[in-house]
């Protein structure tokens, strides 16, 4: 019998490998941010299953909320999307 | 450019060889730490807590936890250093929608209460000072986020913040005193108070009276930063 919780670990773990990728990929930061925040979010579910809820709850207000504002903030006094210049290089050698 | 990745990947290999070879003994899951199962054992008699890992953040591990506030308050003055103009003020065109504002007005006093439960409990159940802190600071942020010309009132959220820091630094100092060394839980172990109610919320010496202080300091410093994050000044 396959055991269900562990499914929605494995589930989570995949979103939250994919919202990584995305928040590097995506030209659009404030999009990226999202996904970053995604990712942390995703972190302290995870935390909370792994029977360490403070630490998902530091993870939730510092990397969810407080750590996505200060990039949105960030975002408003630059710019929103990255420019062509930085991307010459494939993703596959850009480490 | 190809030489700088290649000695970059080879200095990476050796560096992950180098600590791979040194964690290799360690054997994995095996409890080699000693003075984890002294706390565990000892938690209760020594500090009254019930949450262990309150106990070592604020009693065995005091003076650490201080100089993490410290740092804490060193970031906040840089950033408010750093983002300092003479006249700076909110820049935000729209109101937040209806649905924000509402949400943010019922919402607001509620996310306040539940990170002062989660400081004030902080030696019974999970959390502590800087979650419960940083809940009350995400509070704030709502607020910023939903209404345009929302502000903290900055004179008494300093003078809390300095009082919080200076209140730390007064309870470790009476340790000092009454007790042999700095933060000595003179709560505790000299007067004795709530040995009879371990696992209530009047116990564990003075770990609530510092996690509040801590809380307080974390909530004011963390608003002061979104403030100073927020506001835009003109040159």
């Amino acid at each position: 019998m396959i055991n269900c919780i562990q499914c929605i670990e494995y589930v989570m773990v995949l979103v939250m490998i994919l919202a990584a990728i995305f928040a590097v990929e995506w030209k659009d930061l404030l999009a990226a941010v999202v996904g970053m925040a995604a990712v942390s979010l995703v972190a302290s579910i995870l935390f909370f299953f792994l029977q360490a809820p403070d630490v998902a709850m530091t993870e939730a207000t510092i990397g969810a909320a407080m750590s996505a504002a200060v990039f949105i903030f960030a975002i408003k006094r630059t710019q929103r999307y990255e420019t062509e210049e930085e991307e010459k290089l494939g993703w596959w050698i850009r480490w | 450019m190809v030489m700088k990745r290649a000695l970059a990947i080879l200095t990476l290999l050796i560096i992950g060889y180098w600590m791979a070879s040194a964690l290799a003994n360690v054997p994995f899951g095996a409890d080699k730490m000693l003075v984890a199962q002294y706390y565990l054992n000892h938690v209760k008699a020594q500090t009254g807590a019930v949450n262990a890992v309150t106990a070592v953040v604020v009693n065995y591990r005091g003076f650490d936890t201080l100089g993490e506030v410290t740092v804490l308050f060193i970031a906040s003055t840089g950033v408010a250093a750093l983002l300092w103009r003479k006249k700076r003020e909110r820049t935000a065109e729209t109101e937040g929608s209806i649905v924000l504002t509402t949400g943010a007005r019922l919402l607001f006093a509620f996310i306040v209460l539940f990170g002062a439960y989660i400081f004030i409990h902080g030696h019974l159940t999970p959390g502590g000072g800087f979650p419960g802190g940083a809940t009350i600071a995400t509070a704030f942020l709502m607020l910023y986020l939903a209404f345009s010309a929302y502000e903290i009132p900055h004179r008494s959220f300093e003078v809390t913040e300095g009082l919080a820091g200076m209140g730390y630094v007064a309870v470790g100092l009476i340790g000092l005193a009454i007790g042999s060394y700095f933060l000595f839980d003179w709560i505790w172990q000299t007067w004795g108070w709530g040995h009879s109610n371990i696992g209530r919320l009047f116990s564990a010496g003075f770990i609530p009276v510092i996690y509040t202080i801590i809380g307080i300091k974390v909530g004011t410093e963390l608003s002061g930063i979104v403030d100073s994050m927020v506001k835009e000044g003109g040159e």
